[in-house]
């Protein structure tokens, strides 16, 4: 049997586990790790240039593949700066692994150079960690950090290793374990079929029902169960921020996002149906408004695959603990040996109620307002030249849901962006995770002037990789859902909401040797979006100036019901 | 309600700041928790006192059953169950006091178990309610110091929580 050090047994676990790119930082507590790295090739290390940016990097590629991402930093300010990215994958359950080098086990606790209790500080925040006590444990662990975080509810795990036990002097037997079992850990596999006959039941009692449906279907790859049920059924479908291309955007049973910049016609129809089919979603606060409010007529349908999200904050009929793509998997079956079927008179009124609603057109935009180009235009203009194919990452704030509510996404794991913690700083090195997956495709990072400086470090990284992001720099001269929310409920008061001195974006993006174009008139916007995704090679940084005054409606009105919403700077319902 | 939750837990460093960080985590009240190994040595079972309504209760189980270190985990509350507390108390003891608090002290079957010129200690064991009968009958002004284990308890009968 062949003799490794810790920091080789760390290295070859990876490989054994199918790990082919690491985003990682070296330092002190690591360096053993690194030297390791070094003298193979199965495993590609990418240099990052902040710690935070490597989790995001590990997180858009594992949002986009599904496969889980892997991060490698020292100990200390290492450890420490993944811990935003660490918690904006636990909120959106990614399965990442983060590996952090740690002092050596005789210094812990002497407040030695460059300790920090990393399991202490990211315990919140973890679905799991380790502490590795003995080199001869790593590759055990290795194998149970990547089981815990891809299975189950996904999540990120922390692996903290103490730098004595990858010291290459000390070697010993390598084995890779080729099965893991944890007497405390077994994800359900099933749903319990007596559950999904009753929701079968109910689902054909309805006359008024909608399937509202979140980001566990993308993570359990179930669009297409999700699909084939939805027109099975002919019920129309809403799906959250995190679930946008689980069900396609351009559908005509498809209503558009929901919740609180959800549209017209999906808030209405969950407010009114007499039944909700949540699957792989969590009635987040962003979606349910006053959950005391929350759809007064409806029976409630929800699949998940963790229990403690079934019936948190909305009360449950029948609630179905499993995997979303199994579960649907047996309704489908049910559904079509039924002798049963939909009520198909009341479903035909259903949908012309539903229609009524649509044709109040709610994402309709002024643009006659102001000589200034708007957001929602540069949306739809890169709709437009992407033909609705590039992966789009965003960052947080009104281009977010500009791009949510305006880029009509047809595949799963084609929208990336930070849902649950709303991180701004994601965007860039999300995208740049999607081109490390992707080499070749249409990889756009939606992003504001706010958002983009919180990252903007990477774009060093991308001139490192060669990576073509496209960065849409909505630059709207100011932290725009905050000034927003400043004028609706502050009288107006923009307290810190404005970006003075904004760098040259285009000089930045020169400095860094990629493209830059400022765009601030909308008849070049197209031809200059055109001409920079027509660059297959570079990183080009669209800075587009908009109109700062714009608003994201619909909204919902805080403290209300679904059905309560701002329509536009004038008109409630 | 006030709930018992006994939890077989792996006997690993952290398990336990994993329990009780979930506790401060999510807005939950621990209002008393004991914590000893069992006759397995990989196992720790730990038993927590803790009030909340029906909603709440079944989000705190359902949180730690999620911790990968918790192995199983039953409310005692929800069947017939024995639960006893153990409480040390130093109490000020002197002249016709003496015999006052001795008395007491058999009514509620506790033992004298440190003895001076001035004070008992006494110890007894029982419920929550009959230890806080205890200090109530003595009167706040003869306690010169307390310690209370916190609630432990198991199971009437032939339900068992093991592996």
């Amino acid at each position: 049997m062949e003799l490794l050090s810790g920091a080789e047994m760390l290295i070859r676990s990876l490989e054994e586990e199918g790990i082919d790119i690491i985003f990682g930082y070296p330092g002190g507590a690591a360096l053993h790790i690194y030297d390791a790295i070094f003298q193979q090739d199965a495993v590609q290390h990418i240099l990052v240039r902040h710690e935070q940016a490597a989790v995001h990097m590990a997180d858009g590629y594992a949002r986009s593949t599904g496969k889980t991402g892997s991060v490698l930093v020292t100990s200390g300010p290492g450890a420490t700066n993944t811990i935003t990215g660490i918690a904006t994958a636990y909120m959106d359950s990614i399965p990442l692994v983060i590996i952090s080098g740690q002092v050596q086990s005789h210094l812990i606790g002497e407040d030695a150079f460059q300790e920090t209790d990393m399991v202490g500080v990211s315990r919140p925040i973890v679905k799991h960690s380790f502490l590795v006590k003995k080199a001869e444990d790593i590759p055990e662990v290795i194998k149970k950090a990547y089981y815990i975080a891809s299975t189950g509810r996904p999540g990120p795990v922390v692996v903290d290793i103490p730098k004595d036990l990858t010291h290459p002097a000390n070697t010993f037997e390598f084995q890779y374990p080729q099965k893991v079992k944890m007497r405390s850990y077994a994800p359900i596999t099933r749903g319990h079929t007596g559950q999904i006959k009753k929701a079968v039941d109910l689902i054909f009692s309805a006359k008024k029902p909608v399937i509202y449906s979140g980001g566990g279907v993308i993570l359990d790859d179930a669009s297409a169960h999700l699909t084939e049920l939805a027109r099975t059924l002919n019920i129309p479908v809403t799906n959250t921020l995190m679930g946008l291309g689980a069900y396609p955007g351009t559908d005509k049973q498809f209503l558009g996002m929901l919740g609180m910049h959800g549209t017209y016609e999906a808030n209405n129809a969950m407010h009114y149906s007499d039944l909700i089919l949540a699957i792989g979603a969590r009635f987040d606060d962003r979606v349910t408004n006053d959950p005391q409010q929350f759809c007064p007529d409806a029976r409630v349908i929800h699949i998940d695959i963790d229990p403690a999200s079934i019936a948190k904050t909305i009360a449950v009929d029948v609630p179905i603990v499993g995997p979303v793509a199994q579960v649907l998997t047996d309704m489908l079956a049910l559904i079509k040996q039924s002798k049963e079927s939909m009520d198909k008179k009341a479903l035909d009124s259903w949908w012309q109620e539903i229609d009524t609603w649509r044709s109040r057109n709610c994402l309709q935009y002024k643009t006659d307002d102001s000589d200034k180009m708007k957001p929602q235009q540069v949306i739809e203009t890169l709709y437009k030249v992407t033909k609705g194919e590039a992966y789009v990452t965003s960052d947080v704030g009104q281009h977010q849901m500009f791009t949510a509510m305006y880029y009509k996404f047809d595949r799963p794991r084609q929208w990336i962006n930070s849902g649950g913690l709303g991180t701004m700083g994601f965007g860039l090195p999300a995208a740049m995770g999607v081109c490390f997956a992707h080499p070749g495709t249409d990889v756009a990072c939606v992003t504001g002037e706010g958002s983009i400086q919180m990252n903007i470090q990477e774009l060093s990284t991308c001139l490192q990789y060669d990576l073509p992001v496209k960065i849409i720099n909505v630059n709207n001269q100011s932290l725009g859902m905050v000034k927003q929310w400043q004028d609706m409920q502050y009288d107006k008061r923009h307290s810190h909401s404005y970006m003075d001195s904004l760098p040259d974006f285009v000089k930045l993006a020169e400095a860094y040797g990629h493209v830059g174009m400022k765009v601030d008139k909308f008849e070049d916007l197209e031809s200059s979006m055109i001409k920079a995704f027509a660059m297959k090679e570079k990183l080009v940084f669209m800075d587009i100036y908009v109109d700062p005054n714009e608003h994201v409606y619909p909204m919902a009105s805080p403290g209300g019901s679904m059905k309560d919403m701002i329509l536009s700077k004038t008109e409630r319902t | 309600m006030r709930r018992i939750i006994s939890i077989l837990m792996e006997n690993e460093a952290g398990a336990l700041s994993r329990i009780v960080g979930l506790f401060s985590q999510r807005g939950y009240n621990i209002d008393s928790l004991t914590v000893a190994p069992t006759d397995d040595e990989t196992l720790s079972r730990l038993t927590l006192t803790t009030a909340g309504d029906e909603g709440t209760i079944e989000q705190i189980t359902k949180q730690l059953n999620k911790l990968v270190e918790v192995v199983k985990l039953v409310d005692l509350t929800e069947g017939a169950h024995l639960e006893r507390e153990l409480m040390l108390i130093k109490l000020k003891a002197s002249g016709a006091q003496r015999a006052e608090i001795k008395r007491t002290v058999d009514i509620f079957r506790g033992q004298i178990v440190d003895v001076s010129m001035s004070m008992y200690t006494v110890q007894l064991a029982g419920t929550s309610s009959k230890l806080d009968a205890f200090i109530e009958a003595v009167g706040d002004v003869s306690i010169l110091e307390l310690s209370r284990t916190g609630v432990t308890g198991i199971g009437r009968g032939e339900k068992i929580l093991s592996l």
